[in-house]
């Protein structure tokens, strides 16, 4: 980390005033970043916010994980003269982790990081306040995502494959564009914006319950983890104090959400090298997972558990016996399972040096979750910035070298064993308390964070108060964002029949992505 | 190869006996709300305040709209004379648009699909699933019914690959704005005779998305919706019913209606 004033220290829970968080000339931010990269910093969050004078705040936030820590800075970017961007020194030049982080300043903001290796839009929108992005004028008449020129390869034998957004199986739309010779994919390009809802306007809606029940559609699968860091944003802005009991819920809502999804991916993992037996048994065992939530809350997905100030549903003594019963038997037919399909030489054949990824480019990317796990980097919210029940109950982090399919699959299946340990553990001893107290007021002019280990790796919600104290900003990170250009990195040089394979190693969202 | 037998031996046979028998849902599920307007005298507007996508009216009479709702449960607790409960009815799945209106009275479900389509469609109902902004809940959920818990092929309903190959659409989401031109086209290059069919509040009124600009309120704006599956996300029981009642092999009324 780097001291003397050139950034704020904060950690999950706390609260900031926004006259605290010291403020860079344009031209420096990005050596600055650099500079924080350089003490072990990670990029976890880099974002624009209109400021009421018309200009623009960046914000940069760097995770030390080892230390527990954030730091913040900022820089302020003055209102432009007209028919000029606002622009700064970009990150990307220097740190692509930013890439994508970087086009979304540019197309909500129409600020220019100049210098960015490949500005283009992320989502298909345009800007706040009309203005062009970098790229132009956006036309809503016109503009559908995909409507650009992709990046080619020339040559005789290289030829395009197109796919999406519409496709074949049961999933979210994106488009997909790679180039190949032959099998071999020279490169995968990703297109995404087809789902863009407008998640972070309707955020602030007046009515609360709408707000928070988009927060849990921001990736319908990820409800719970979404749900987790938006409520830990706000309680940490009110400056509440959430029951433990409340926490113990939230903890055991948000493991049988990773075991069902990675219950579910490893099913699906199997079905994508056609072991039958692996995708039948682990894909209705996915499903058991999501019943026990069903029976906690009344839904499958976990909808309307979690709320700032803690749950709408109790887990008292009798139900918890009742989840902890049905868990130890899953746990001995979901372990025996996954020991079978791990056993299987045409399973491993076809998982082993897939779509692999270095822990030099997942640094560089800024890769998180089990994909970054899958490739030697020591990461997990869980562990380094610990909220809630995780400040009590340790999970070891699961860690793989490989960097490839087998490795991300090796990743779930020791989550899967930890988590099952977990939640028998929490399920045995579960504090007694009050589920839920209403927050109070918002501190004013202030910022907090929320960060959860999510299934997929860290979603994060910063969110902002007025000098009334009313909500006024709130800035949602799906870890697809970072994830989604190690998808395309891992393509390099690997048959295009694997690309099915690869992607649902990675399994990332699309409405996260998009918002 | 012993221990996927041995696999095969412990797991036994999965598939649900449903539509023959009900499986039973844990006591928190919140199934279809149960609305009577005798008991909103006074009209005082508390639940049309807590709804969080404005599906409660009460001029007129008290109306929810079941394809906006949430099942989240704010009405029936800011009601203070109890008008709007809750049921643990799972079977939500209606024919026509106004059916969702629960205004009191009998909740008409949907019914066999026409007898022209019948014909054609009815033994062997191949679709193509369109996710227009859907948050994966739905999709996950339309997902399981082909897991061996479901079995959905034993019905003669498949998801095929492409439009090309189906007889209809199954649509999640709210149909955003850069979604809408992907769904036209691939509802054009389903052959007619064709149906659709809109799961999710998102797909049917815009759910939590609903009168954003972004997004359009559903399929009904985009294409014609044969069938509305509510829920957010609505719990596959729910979805396969309204299926099997498209296909005509669980009829209406087939099952006495719970209050």
């Amino acid at each position: 980390m780097t001291g003397d004033g050139k950034w704020i220290t904060t950690r999950q829970g706390e609260s900031v005033d926004l006259a605290a968080i010291p403020c860079v000339e344009p031209n420096s931010f990005a050596e600055r970043i650099i500079d924080g990269k350089s003490h072990g910093g990670r990029l976890a969050q880099l974002f624009g916010r209109r400021a009421p004078d018309g200009g623009v705040t960046l914000y940069a936030f760097l995770a030390y994980d080892s230390d527990g820590i954030v730091q913040v800075c900022s820089s302020r970017l003055a209102a432009p003269a007209p028919g000029r961007a606002p622009e700064y020194p970009s990150v990307s030049a220097l740190w692509p982790a930013a890439q994508a982080l970087e086009r979304e300043i540019a197309e909500q903001l129409g600020v220019h990081p100049v210098g960015h290796p490949w500005l283009k839009p992320l989502r298909y929108h345009g800007t706040d306040n009309g203005a062009p992005a970098p790229w132009g004028q956006f036309n809503p008449a016109k503009t559908i995502p995909g409507d650009y020129p992709f990046y080619r390869v020339d040559g005789e034998e290289v030829h395009e494959v197109a796919v999406g957004p519409v496709h074949a199986g049961v999933i979210e739309p994106g488009h997909f564009r790679f180039q190949c010779h032959g099998e071999e994919v020279l490169h995968l390009e990703i297109v995404l914006g087809y789902q863009h809802r407008g998640v972070e306007a309707l955020l602030l809606h007046r009515n609360a319950t709408r707000s928070a029940m988009v927060a849990e559609t921001i990736a319908g699968d990820t409800s719970i983890g979404h749900a987790f860091a938006y409520c830990a944003a706000l309680e940490a802005l009110a400056g509440a104090r959430v029951s433990v009991h409340a926490h113990a819920i939230r903890g055991i809502a948000l493991e049988l959400e990773r075991l069902a999804n990675h219950i579910g991916d490893l099913g699906a993992l199997c079905g994508d090298v056609a072991f039958l037996p692996g995708a039948s048994y682990l894909g209705r065992l996915r499903g058991e997972f999501l019943n026990l939530t069903l029976e906690i809350c009344g839904n499958r997905f976990g909808r309307n558990l979690l709320r700032p100030g803690g749950v709408l549903f109790d887990v008292d003594s009798e139900l918890a016996d009742r989840l902890h019963k049905r868990l130890k038997s899953l746990q001995a037919e979901v372990l025996q399972v996954l020991d079978m399909v791990f056993m299987q030489p045409s399973v491993l054949a076809r998982f082993e040096g897939a779509g692999a990824l270095s822990e030099a480019q997942a640094e560089e990317i800024g890769l998180v979750g089990p994909a970054a796990r899958a490739c030697g980097c020591m990461r997990d919210v869980r562990h380094d910035h610990p909220h809630g029940v995780y400040q009590f109950s340790h999970i070891p982090v699961a860690i793989e070298t490989t960097g490839d399919v087998y490795a991300r699959a090796v990743v779930r299946w020791l989550e899967v064993q930890r988590s099952l340990a977990f939640l028998l553990e929490l399920l045995g001893n579960k504090p007694a308390g009050k589920p839920f107290a209403p927050l109070g007021a918002f501190k004013p002019n202030a910022m907090a964070f929320g960060m959860c280990e999510t299934w997929r790796g860290e979603a994060m919600h910063v969110a902002f108060t007025d000098n009334t104290g009313a909500l006024d900003f709130i800035k949602v990170k799906d870890p697809s964002i970072h994830n989604w250009f190690g998808l395309a990195l891992a393509l390099r040089g690997v048959p295009i029949s694997d690309f099915p394979l690869c992607n649902k190693s990675f399994n990332l969202s699309y409405a996260g992505h998009d918002l | 190869m012993i221990e996927i037998i041995t696999t095969r031996l412990k797991q036994g046979h999965r598939t649900t006996k449903f539509p023959l028998e009900s499986p039973t849902l844990p006591g928190r599920y919140r199934g279809r709300p149960n609305v009577d307007p005798s008991k909103c005298a006074d009209g005082c507007q508390q639940c049309v305040d807590a709804c969080p996508t404005g599906a409660i009216r009460v001029a007129n009479g008290l109306t929810l709209d079941l394809g906006k709702c949430l099942f989240c449960t704010a009405c029936g607790e800011a009601c203070p004379q109890g008008a709007i409960t809750q049921t643990q009815d799972y079977r939500l799945a209606v024919s026509r648009r106004d059916d969702l209106l629960l205004k009191g009275g009998e909740f008409r479900l949907a019914g066999r699909m026409r007898d022209e389509l019948y014909r054609i469609l009815g033994r062997a109902l191949r679709l193509r699933e369109v996710s227009a902004g859907g948050c994966n809940a739905c999709e996950s959920d339309v997902n399981v019914l082909n897991t061996v818990g479901w079995d959905l092929s034993r019905f003669g309903i498949q998801i095929v690959a492409s439009p090309r190959h189906a007889d209809g659409l199954l649509i999640t989401g709210p149909v955003t704005e850069n979604m809408k031109f992907a769904l036209e086209k691939t509802y054009e290059a389903v052959p007619a005779p064709k149906l659709v069919i809109a799961v999710g509040a998102c797909a049917i009124s815009g759910g939590p998305y609903i009168d954003q600009n972004e997004t359009h309120n559903g399929a009904q704006s985009v294409v014609p919706v044969d069938l509305y599956v509510p829920g957010c996300p609505p719990h596959p029981l729910t979805i396969l019913d309204g299926l099997l009642r498209l296909i005509g092999k669980i009829k209406t009324g087939e099952r006495a209606l719970t209050p």
